[in-house]
């Protein structure tokens, strides 16, 4: 049986505590997604860090090209109108 | 079989807590051994995260068990200054690590039987040791799960990984007749209802065993009159270098803190 | 983010973007990044020496935390009581855990763990010099933690602040977990010479065995130190060996004193003009010997990781095969 020599690497995100975004933390090497879970509660979450967990394998990833941030992300720049720091609203107007 | 009987006087409470306290305790020390000699990174924290809560549930019991005992021994003096006769730990856990599979095997039979224990535990009439439980239930239901997907992918694994782990079945299942072997420490914990009867943890051990060995796809070994009791006692030789190393500092330098 | 693969996606787009640019260009941005204290992250460009920089230094740091395991590990089963026990395995554990975060770290680099476990175990990569020396007594332990940590986190805590954001994430990760073993470690020689005469001589001779290996951990004198001056422009690394080693012995010594314990060096002074302790002459030859594999138990550590991998082989196999069926018979059942 071909097998890989070594596990995969999985991606690690975890949810600090309820209310909160899962956050990703690092990454580990795990023969599969169960283990994968186990392997990130021993490595990420030996010192209550978490109250879930989630793991990814890392190639299901895709990523944005750093080349690429320029048009991706640039263009966003100049639209200040869209942060409502842009408006003057005069001081007697409340609750706006 | 010559039961050794408990000393007069010696209460039955403190003859189980110290067999429950020097199974957490034995089985801590064989998987402190794994740490940094595991098979890949992570499973060196995982099983050191287990001989943790081992360790833990060791010194939360034998601390329980020197104050009914009475005579003013904490928890270190229990743990590394009794002799080899005075430590009730079952067998089984005594059992050297061998290769992965074998701690494997070994932490799956032990985990079984302890998560079942303990959940009962959790009701005990002693308040004390039901506060214990219901912290070591949560812990053993992990390390269950741990050893049982474990166990599933060796088992399940190459022809190599099988066959090992079946090896090492065969040759530590003659150890788990004495868990559920009741004498009369274990009928004086369930007729006070510390703990529950034996056989209620025989039957749902077994369920649970199997379940495990079918996904492994494991045979469960036949059952085999095995008649050498560490809860009495009666260790394997093992144990005698195990505690050696154990207790080397402690006996070296007799009072000495640390 | 700490990924092998996004890596594979992105070296296509960095081939190109090297093609038609001008290398001295990027080489320029890249600089300027670093000046601005930008972190630089896996997929961005980087010069091929700052890789490699980096892919030796995350690794030997990842090979010292794991090949580090050892010397205290074989006392975890015979600590002397059983909160010790608990707290050694923790930090045994925790160093197991650094590396594992450090080997994460070097693997954006475009570099495979088991390329760097082969590094390690056919003895071409190197780690740190003073995990080839014994822990002959239970002082031993509390040495480690308090001269080997203390001087490893001397090192790592301008480390968290390095340009390479994986590597700096890591160490955040890592300082903070360690600061607890240098207080144990601290702990463990207070109790000690607190203790019997037995126990304070088992100090004091553990402080001589440790004192000097320590201040070998933070590398050559400046004079001599080959890879310093990169590290330094590109902001890996924020301070020299001799300034760290300097802080170090001005830390420690007090610490000694406290104790009641003795520095192994009859040089050792109060320079009271330059305000620093200084020390008498470091032993370079043993450092370069034991580098060279020829330390007290450079051969024993190596085997000890040789025998975990190649005894842990058919695990991780049967693992990968697991896996393998599983995916097979999921793929069946969905077809």
């Amino acid at each position: 049986m071909q097998t890989e020599r070594d596990w995969p690497l999985f991606e690690i995100f975890v949810r600090a505590r309820a209310g909160l975004d899962h956050k990703h933390v690092g990454s580990l090497h795990a023969a599969d997604a169960a283990m994968a879970l186990e392997h990130a509660r021993d490595l990420y979450t030996r010192r209550e860090e978490g109250v879930s967990l989630w793991v990814v394998r890392s190639s299901d990833i895709t990523a944005s090209d750093p080349a690429d941030s320029e048009s991706l992300f640039e263009p966003a720049r100049d639209k200040i109108y869209r942060h409502p720091t842009f408006y003057a609203i005069p001081d007697e107007v409340k609750t706006l | 079989m010559s039961a050794a009987p408990a000393p007069p006087g010696e209460p039955a409470l403190l003859r189980y807590l110290l067999r429950l306290g020097d199974s957490s305790l034995v089985l801590g020390q064989r998987l402190g051994e794994w740490v940094g000699h595991a098979p890949a990174v992570e499973e060196d924290l995982g099983l050191a995260n287990i001989a943790l809560d081992k360790i833990g549930q060791a010194r939360l019991l034998l601390a329980y068990a020197g104050e009914v005992e009475g005579r003013g021994r904490g928890e270190d003096e229990i743990a590394f200054l009794r002799e080899h006769g005075e430590y009730l730990n079952p067998v089984l856990v005594e059992q050297p690590n061998g290769d992965f599979g074998q701690t494997i095997v070994r932490q799956v039979l032990i985990d079984a039987y302890q998560l079942e224990l303990y959940e009962r535990l959790a009701s005990s009439t002693d308040a004390r040791l039901a506060a214990i439980a219901a912290k070591t239930v949560k812990e053993t239901r992990y390390h269950l799960r741990y050893s049982g997907g474990w166990l599933v992918r060796l088992g399940d694994g190459t022809a190599e990984s099988h066959a090992r782990v079946q090896d090492a079945l065969e040759r530590l299942w003659p150890y788990t007749v004495e868990l559920f072997a009741e004498d009369e420490v274990d009928r004086a914990m369930t007729d006070g209802g510390i703990a529950p009867p034996l056989a209620a943890i025989q039957a749902a051990w077994s369920v649970r065993i199997d379940g495990i060995l079918d996904e492994a796809t494991l045979v469960r070994p036949r059952d085999r009159p095995y008649a050498w009791f560490g809860k009495r006692g009666e260790h394997s030789e093992h144990l005698g270098y195990l505690l050696a190393e154990m207790q080397y500092l402690q006996r070296t330098y007799p009072g000495a803190r640390w | 983010m700490y990924t092998q693969g996004l890596d594979a996606a992105g070296a296509d787009a960095r081939a190109d973007s090297a093609a038609s640019d001008d290398e001295a260009a990027l080489l320029q941005r890249f600089q300027r990044r670093v000046d601005a204290e930008e972190k630089i992250e896996p997929k961005d460009w980087m010069p091929e020496r700052y890789r490699s920089t980096l892919i030796r230094q995350i690794s030997q740091h990842a090979h010292s935390e794991i090949v580090g395991m050892l010397p205290e590990g074989n006392w975890i089963t015979r600590a002397p009581t059983l909160q010790r026990k608990a707290i050694l395995i923790a930090k045994v554990q925790d160093e197991g855990g650094h590396g594992a975060y450090l080997y994460s770290a070097a693997e954006t680099l475009g570099v495979s763990r088991d390329q760097l476990i082969d590094q390690l175990l056919s003895g071409k990569a190197k780690y740190s010099s003073i995990f080839n020396y014994p822990t002959p007594t239970w002082a031993d332990v509390g040495a480690i933690g308090w001269l080997v940590d203390g001087a490893a986190i001397m090192n790592q805590i301008p480390l968290c602040r390095c340009s390479y954001g994986p590597y700096a994430r890591a160490m955040v990760r890592v300082c903070r977990e360690e600061s607890f073993h240098q207080r144990q470690g601290y702990d463990i020689m207070l109790r000690l010479s607190q203790g019997s005469a037995a126990q304070r001589r088992m100090a004091q001779e553990a402080l001589n065995r440790w004192w000097w290996p320590a201040l070998m951990m933070f590398g050559p004198p400046d004079a001599d130190s080959t890879h310093s001056s990169d590290s330094q422009r590109w902001k890996i690394k924020r301070f020299s060996n001799d300034e760290l080693r300097q802080k170090f012995v001005d830390f420690t010594v007090p610490q000694a004193q406290f104790l009641g314990l003795t520095v192994p060096d009859p040089e050792l002074r109060w320079n009271e003009a330059a305000e620093r302790h200084d020390i008498g002459a470091i032993d370079w030859r043993e450092f370069e010997q034991v580098l060279k594999g020829n330390g007290p138990c450079n051969a024993e550590r190596l085997a000890a990781r040789r025998s975990a991998h190649e005894q842990g082989a058919w695990v991780r196999e049967a693992a990968s095969a697991y896996a393998e069926k599983r995916r097979a018979r999921g793929a069946s059942r969905a077809a």
